[in-house]
């Protein structure tokens, strides 16, 4: 009978500190040498897109209908430093910004109501399936003429247009979410004790909000788009005016202008919605932290 | 169980109808009579498939009889009747909270505080051996762990009946011995009744009072078996004693029959 020892013995796996430490520093290594490769090859790409549109613009066709990297630049600066002939970029974008998110925050919200409601009740969702596929099918974009005529100028023609466009993209992943609940997991809520009400808010919901986040990307795209065509078709302020302004003058750094910074403030909401999803989702499985060559 | 005394379940000649997806009827159960008092341990076994199930959903008010009775606590069964647990074959755990908030939605479903409810969580939580996990996502557990959820979500709510639906089936065999065992530990700190279905005999007779076999589709009451094994049980252990064995062959005699059937339809009409 041996007695027990205070310190076990290492076990014959167990490294020596200074070689885990090696281990882990060339671990590291390895993932800095490929975030700067892959950073290097989008750098370079870059460079040679812009670089062979300015050559190309300056020595072999007309930048006046092509445009080039360095006048979209000057423009930019112009925009910014001086402003448009319509005032302020700022309050331009302002005006874009404010049509895209109040039709957005209005289109997501009868989204999901509506959403949710036919996908719990069959009966509902029964009656009203033609009308929505109906409805869905129509060029929505070309209301935006005709909320011009009814609503005027102003900034409620461009939210009319906005929700319309969002609505359907939230509403059908509404839908879908709120009809793929579990049953097992509602019979389950039941059996403990939970009221309709209660199944709504505490299941329902939830399990739909994964679906309803999914449709909030696309959806935001589609509410700046529709900002833009509702100014396009006529308004007095905001970047589609500016980007129509700059077709009619024959301006076409100012068109690539005006989409460059549409371009970055959806880019911006784009991060803005994943930081929220990735809140309110939190609970989920995560995907990305699989080590699986192994050190 | 004495005659004078009120079962606390009791299935009076109930039968349960499907509409077929090819037109037709099916007949899931078939004047089914069962009685089960309070604080007994019943095991229904039957052929895969034979609708030991659909009498659980009769007897939690889930779904209506088609014919005959259904009486809980000496009422006629119309809703979901209260002091009723339900343990189902598959996972029925919220993904999106954690041990301790599945656990909770109970006590908060029936109305109590946050904190409350948090409080009696816990304890469960504890009881069933989840303690260190209580803040985990059951994505984040085994499978015998999430079972120990639905046990703690289920007791949690102290019911006077738990119905289990080939809770463990899902199982490898030893973590299935070892939630069997925890059921076992859990269930007699309780004075709950159990029906606790299963096409597995081993387990029927391991974990019951009674064995009640079911024919093969449309199922009704075959036979009905007492298990005169001495309690508390080891239920690894119990499965190699003679008495068990002989119980075992008794029962196994008149479930055969019902297999046998079941294979047979199956592969005639498969």
């Amino acid at each position: 009978m041996t007695t027990p020892t205070p310190t076990l013995p290492a076990p014959a796996y167990a490294l020596s500190s200074e070689r885990e430490a090696a281990l882990l520093a060339g671990a590291r290594k390895s993932v800095r040498t490929s975030t700067l490769k892959i950073w290097g090859l989008r750098a370079i790409i870059v460079a040679l897109w812009l670089g062979s549109w300015e050559v190309t613009a300056t020595y072999f066709i007309d930048p006046f209908f092509y445009s080039k990297p360095s006048q979209i630049l000057v423009r930019l600066v112009q925009w910014f430093g001086t402003g448009t002939q319509f005032g302020s970029i700022w309050e331009n974008l302002g005006y874009t910004v404010l049509e895209a998110v109040l039709g957005f925050v209005i289109g997501t919200v009868a989204g999901v109501v509506l959403g949710v409601l036919l996908g719990r009740s069959s009966y509902l969702a029964e009656v009203c399936s033609p009308f929505i596929k109906a409805a869905n099918a129509v060029p929505r974009i070309v209301l935006a003429a005709l909320f011009i005529i009814w609503f005027g100028f102003g900034i409620s023609s461009k939210v009319a247009t906005v929700v319309v466009l969002v609505f359907f993209a939230v509403f059908f992943n509404a839908f879908t979410g709120a009809r793929e609940v579990d049953g097992n997991v509602v019979n389950n809520a039941r059996i403990l004790g939970a009221s309709k009400s209660k199944i709504l808010t505490s299941i329902v919901l939830p399990s739909a909000t994964t679906w309803i986040l999914s449709s909030l990307h696309t959806a935001f795209g589609f509410a700046l788009i529709g900002a833009i065509v509702g100014e396009y078709a006529g308004a007095k302020k905001g970047m589609g005016m500016l980007i129509a302004n700059a077709q009619g003058t024959f301006d076409s750094a100012g068109i690539y202008a005006g989409m460059i910074i549409v371009t970055v403030v959806a880019l911006l909401a784009e991060m803005l919605i994943t930081t929220a999803e990735n809140k309110l989702l939190k609970w989920r499985p995560s995907q990305a932290t699989t080590q699986a060559q192994g050190i | 169980m004495p005659a004078t005394q009120v079962p606390l379940i009791e299935l009076k000649a109930a039968t349960k109808r499907f509409p077929k997806n090819g037109g037709g009827i099916h007949t899931a159960i078939h004047n089914v009579n069962l009685r089960v008092a309070p604080g007994e341990f019943v095991a229904v076994v039957g052929p895969t498939g034979c609708g030991k199930s659909t009498a659980l959903s009769l007897i939690s008010g889930l779904q209506p009889a088609s014919d005959g009775e259904t009486f809980v606590h000496g009422e006629l069964v119309t809703g979901i009747p209260r002091g009723v647990g339900y343990m189902f074959q598959t996972d029925a755990t919220l993904p999106w909270q954690t041990v301790l908030d599945n656990v909770a939605s109970g006590p908060r479903y029936q109305g109590k505080s946050r904190t409350e409810a948090r409080e009696q969580a816990r304890e469960w939580v504890h009881r069933v051996g989840l303690g260190k996990f209580e803040k985990y996502y059951p994505h984040q557990l085994s499978g015998g762990m999430r079972k120990r959820v639905a046990l703690a979500q289920t007791l949690v709510n102290e019911p006077q009946i738990m119905l289990m639906d080939e809770p463990f089936s899902a199982l490898d065999v030893q973590t299935r011995q070892l939630m069997q065992h925890e059921l076992l530990r859990l269930w007699s700190g309780t004075d709950a009744a159990v029906v606790f279905v299963t096409h597995d005999l081993e387990e029927a007779i391991a974990l019951a009072d009674r064995v009640v076999v079911m024919t093969a589709s449309p199922a009704t009451i075959k036979a009905d078996f007492p298990v005169t094994l001495p309690r508390p049980r080891n239920v690894e252990e119990v499965r190699l004693t003679p008495e068990f064995l002989a119980i075992y062959r008794q029962v196994w005699e008149s479930l055969r029959e019902e297999v046998e059937q079941a294979r047979m339809a199956t592969s005639l009409g498969g």
